[in-house]
């Protein structure tokens, strides 16, 4: 076994027999600093503020055309010290990667700089309106731009789009972009090729663009079926969609030949760019082919999850899809000043323009972090990210290949991330169940169930923000739970046990779904 | 390099460990096409903290902050105060770097703010439930008229001319894939909206019709009318609404018939980042259609040992479980946002957000009347919350506004930045004013703006 | 009353010009705990193999298919209220839809009981 750190000092505690640390039972439900937080609605009041702000003046004339609001909204507010108590307290039921290792598959949870948030939050960043005169937010214009220099050095690609929200708002720019360039050239082609292990936003995404998704077969090795897919291609396929480095944790090493055989068949190549992180400064995927790619600035270039978004999901495109790419964009002009083409300008870059995704110019907030990110590490830098994040998941691979299916182990070294099957589990323990056990082990646990295409399949990403120490711990304290699957331990079934809720009960939530909160009749 | 862990002795124990001779073994899938030499040429090696933060200030100086001059823009993005405690709470690790929380047993913190983050958007809309947010306001709305034809089983969607033109650019945008029919308008330059217009665009294939309150033009006026029409055809009645602030001084959407309402809740916490991120709200007054609603909603449940908690739910209508039949290919939600949204509408409360309605309201009636005054000058609404168009005399009003911040003042967002090429509009300026306005800066943006439109005249 | 099956693991009581659908017991075991079923309206004209409803567990959305073609004429509304009871009683209380027969020669490539069962015993 490794040991946690040079002293080799290692927490001990006490358990009962059962194996759980028990104690007395508390009056306040707390347990020293695990507390309890009851919802706002219980301890918030209407008549409470934590602002100052002057009185209504009841008597004032009014210009709202009859309509004031005079049945109670239903608030509650709270002081500011209640205010960030009640907050800090909740945050304390969370687990993030400051606190620890996050080795989410496909989400790539690596460390947040915060010299990023300490950027984005530059007045002349984050106090300035999308619609400012253009003469007054050159230096935000010129963020855009910079940005968008760096995904296309970085990918080898000759336009990007920078509006589109997150990953998924992403991928539908880059398909609608595909529609809109088949449809210039008045080719009604219905058909989207998009692998099985696919993250389920792909075919969601072209089924939204009017596509009939079809599914690509795999090889048992984990990869494309190049020949089955091949055969498919015709002049009703409009595009494929291939994740690339793939949802098994491997580099579809065939992609260049992939990606001629569509454009000889009049397709476009999309590239699901959420596994970029595997190959960042180190591969352009312009040189294999792709056509449009998107790129989520929340994984690869470090801007913060945030519990769910928001993220940004810039997207970049070959010079045959650039003309349909989505307005508005920053383009520099011959005296230097840079400016936004906007509707009205669109005939003189994109005439071919699909439109518009949303309201103003895209995630600027996340730009700016995601720029910040890009300067710290340099050319130099991202490649050692790629490196390192890469090494970092054949250093796990083979270090649990010994005791967990790993179904692709042969395929190749793995890329950014390590697949592992739920083979062999004893007593009818699921991968679910390994899972709740590593969060008693203090970890966050892998991404579980996807792809689809692996039975009870793990997938983990350790990115490169980890040292070797914290990856030697987690490989110890999943080889224990593995053991624990293996020899069948039942009380893996009721796991988490230490955690601040225990398993929750999902069915009573769909089956009558409470979404919100309600005063207690009587 | 300092946010990598490894050191060259890890490196090379980990690749003894793996049998792997160099890095470069690890990536002998990658094509020979695609193999480079070294690091991507064209770029700039690594940097200090210190120069990447010289760098970035040198950019961010290039732009004039909202806080260093008069301002008065609006248009779908609102400056208000953020009480400082709002960016303490988001900073917090345990929020900024937690991801989707799939694992609710340890996310419970995210699950139990979005549970309250929902009970405030329904209440502040008048309406049952929800959802735990999307992008922005604009691509809300598109959600909104794409659901409203699931739920109606019909494509085609109406549009106030008065609804943010770049909203109605992503709706229909969308609707060119979708192969629904859009039914769009411009605003009448007029001091009501065209209400009765707008009704009788509704017929029986409409799917809904679409209004905005206050609208683009900042009137607001009673939706009722266009509820009940609506509903006569069996269409349903999507409200937008893109200042919530003003919901703590008017009616609420919800109580005035909106099936649907949607908006951006960037006003209430976020602040103006130059577009985003913001914060798409969305939520629906009958609870029936909750399983037609787009994106992550946060349901009450209870753990193994009987205690209260809060999980994802309802989860089937997402991609990830429906792919090809997913009610939308929406796969996060805007959290950190809806995050500040609610730290700042739980400090607000309700006393606080009437108050701050209120003054808001407050400050714009001074301005209007002090705009109003200016030679060159009309006032084009009747009601207004605390935005209000202004006709003036002479150039075009984008000539004005960059007049003016060359002066030193954002005056306002001219309706020709945002409807190019529709003369009738070219003289409209959008002015907004809110509690971080003085009655200083009123004065200052009068005297410019008559000293600008004065400067036209003599010549 | 005769009862066919589906490979799809639909059964169909037939009575006459109408007939009753629901899901197997060997299905609600695979899906576990139902929370929802999305039923057609009354009057859906039916095509034999088409969707004809949705029925959905926490982690899962399956469609139900028409066993044969025919029009809706009822659904069952107790598991609007009570979508647990196709777990509890898939093959009586949780029936999902009455239809009519359009075409009664589309049940001959229906298993019986018997058929069924072997069926699911390969699977």
């Amino acid at each position: 076994m490794n040991a946690p750190n040079k002293s080799g000092w290692k927490p001990t505690m006490e358990v009962s027999e059962d194996g759980i640390h028990t104690g007395p039972a508390t009056t306040t439900g707390n347990h020293a600093l695990m507390l309890e937080e009851p919802l706002l609605f219980e301890i918030g009041h209407a008549e409470v503020t934590g602002v100052d702000l002057p009185e209504i003046d009841t008597g004032a004339p009014t210009r709202l055309a009859g309509l004031e609001r005079s049945e109670p909204i239903g608030l509650v507010g709270l002081t500011e010290p209640e205010t960030v108590r009640h907050y800090t307290r909740l945050s304390r039921q969370n687990y993030g990667i400051d606190l620890g290792f996050f080795p989410l598959g496909s989400c790539t949870m690596k460390h947040n700089p915060r010299l990023n948030e300490k950027m984005a939050r530059l007045p002349g960043f984050a106090d300035i309106h999308p619609l400012a005169p253009q003469q007054s937010v050159q230096g935000a214009l010129e963020v855009i731009h910079q940005l968008a220099d760096w995904l296309k050095t970085l990918t080898g690609m000759p336009g990007v789009a920078m509006s589109p929200k997150a990953g998924a708002h992403g991928e539908l720019c880059g398909i609608l972009a595909i529609r809109a360039a088949h449809t210039a050239r008045g080719d009604a082609r219905e058909v989207v090729l998009v692998p099985e292990s696919a993250h389920g936003t792909n075919p969601a995404t072209a089924a939204f663009a009017g596509y009939k998704v079809e599914d690509i077969p795999a090889t048992p090795q984990g990869r494309v079926d190049v020949e089955a897919l091949k055969a498919r291609l015709g002049p009703d396929v409009a595009a494929v969609m291939i994740t690339n480095p793939n949802t098994c944790g491997l580099f579809e090493k065939d992609f260049r030949e992939i990606a001629d055989a569509v454009h000889a068949a009049g397709g476009y190549v999309y590239c699901d760019g959420a596994n970029f992180n595997a190959i960042v400064g180190r591969v352009r995927p312009g040189d294999l082919g792709v056509d449009a790619m998107h790129i989520n600035l929340h994984k690869t270039f470090s801007t913060p999850h945030g519990g769910g978004g928001p993220g940004s999901g810039p997207v970049v495109f070959s010079e045959a899809l650039m003309p349909f790419a989505p307005l508005p964009f920053v383009r520099k002009d011959e005296d230097g000043e840079f400016s936004l083409v906007e509707e009205e300008s669109r005939e003189e870059t994109r005439g071919q323009t699909f439109g518009r995704m949303t309201a103003f110019h895209g995630q600027m907030g996340m730009f700016t972090r995601a720029l910040t990110y890009m300067l710290s590490h340099g050319a130099d830098g991202l490649k050692q990210v790629a490196e390192d994040a890469v090494l970092n998941a054949n250093y796990i691979l083979r270090s649990l290949e010994d005791i967990l299916y790993a179904p692709y182990a042969d395929s190749g070294p793995c890329m950014h991330e390590a697949l592992f099957g739920d083979r062999d589990f004893g007593g009818g323990l699921s991968t679910l169940d390994l899972a709740k056990g590593l969060i008693d082990e203090g970890y966050h646990p892998m991404t579980v169930y996807f792809p689809l295409v692996v039975h009870g399949a793990m997938l983990v990403e350790p990115t490169e923000t980890e040292s070797k120490a914290s990856i030697d711990q987690f490989i110890t304290a999943f080889r224990h739970v593995t053991e624990r699957a293996l020899a069948g331990d039942e009380t893996l079934k009721q796991a988490p046990y230490y955690a601040p809720r225990r398993r929750l009960d999902e069915t009573a939530a769909a089956r009558k779904p409470k979404l919100g909160w309600s005063e207690p009749a009587g | 390099m300092r946010y990598l862990p490894l050191t060259d002795t890890d490196r090379a124990d980990m690749l003894e460990r793996i049998g792997a001779s160099s890095i470069d073994d690890l990536f002998v899938d990658v094509p020979e096409v695609a193999r480079l030499d070294g690091p991507i040429r064209d770029l700039p090696m690594h940097a200090s903290e210190m120069a990447v933060e010289r760098h970035m200030k040198g950019l961010a100086n290039k732009n004039l902050a909202a806080g260093d001059a008069p301002f008065f823009l609006g248009a779908g993005a609102y400056r208000h105060h953020i009480p400082a405690s709002v960016d303490t709470v988001i900073q917090r690790g345990e929020f900024l770097t937690a991801y989707t929380p799939y694992q609710p047993e340890i996310a419970q913190g995210t699950l139990q703010m979005l549970f309250e983050f929902q009970t405030q958007v329904a209440r502040l809309y008048g309406c049952a439930v929800a959802n735990a947010s999307l992008y922005d306001g604009s691509t809300a709305c598109w959600e909104a008229v794409a659901m409203a034809g699931r739920v109606t089983k019909r494509k085609r969607a109406v549009l106030s001319g008065a609804l943010h033109p770049h909203y109605a650019q992503v709706v229909k945008t969308m609707a060119q894939f979708t192969g629904d029919t859009i039914a769009d308008a411009q605003p009448a330059i007029q001091t009501e909206p065209d209400l009765e217009g707008l009704i009788g665009r509704i017929d029986d294939e409409t799917a809904c019709v679409v209004v905005q309150y206050p609208d683009i033009l900042g009137r607001v006026s009673d939706l009722s009318k266009v509820a009940e029409a609506a509903h006569a055809k069996g269409a349903l009645l999507v409200a937008v609404n893109t200042e919530p602030v003003a919901l703590g001084a008017i009616k609420s959407p919800g109580e005035l018939g909106a099936d649907i309402v949607v908006g951006e809740g960037q006003a209430i916490g976020v602040g103006l980042q130059f577009g985003g991120p913001y914060l798409g709200l969305f939520a629906v007054r009958d609870p029936k259609h909750v399983r037609q609603m787009p994106g992550r909603l946060c349901g009450e449940t209870v753990d193994a040992e009987g205690r209260r908690g809060f999980v994802l739910t309802l989860s089937t209508r997402e991609q990830h479980i429906r792919r090809e039949k997913a009610t939308s290919n929406i796969c996060t939600n805007s959290g950190l946002c809806a995050l500040a949204f609610s730290v700042h509408m739980t400090l607000l409360g309700e006393k606080g957000l009437r108050e701050l309605a209120a003054e808001n309201h407050r400050l714009a009636c001074i301005a209007a009347d002090r705009l109003e005054n200016v030679p060159g000058v009309k006032l084009l609404n009747n009601a207004f919350f605390n935005e209000f168009t202004l006709m003036l005399d002479g150039k075009p009003a984008r000539d004005i506004v960059r007049e003016l911040a060359d002066r030193g003042v954002l005056g306002g967002v001219s309706l020709g930045r945002l409807y190019p090429g529709v003369a009738a509009l070219d003289h409209a300026l959008l002015v907004t004013v809110t509690e971080l306005t003085t009655e200083e800066d009123i004065e200052t943006l009068a005297t410019e703006l008559e000293a600008v439109l004065a400067k036209e005249t003599a010549q | 009353m005769p009862r066919y099956f589906t490979d799809e693991h639909e059964w169909i009581d037939v009575e006459g010009d109408s007939a009753t659908v629901g899901i197997t017991d060997y299905a609600q075991e695979q899906l576990g705990d139902i929370v929802f079923v999305e039923l057609p309206d009354v009057g859906t004209m039916l095509d034999k193999g088409g969707d004809a409803a949705v029925v959905e567990s926490v982690k899962a959305a399956s469609d139900v298919y028409a066993p044969i073609s025919g029009e809706v004429t009822e659904g069952n509304s107790s598991l609007e209220e009570e979508p647990a009871l196709v777990n509890s009683s898939p093959e009586e209380e949780g029936w999902f839809f009455r239809m009519s027969v359009g075409d009664s020669s589309e049940l001959e490539g229906l298993m019986d009981e018997k058929a069924y069962k072997a069926f699911v015993d390969n699977l």
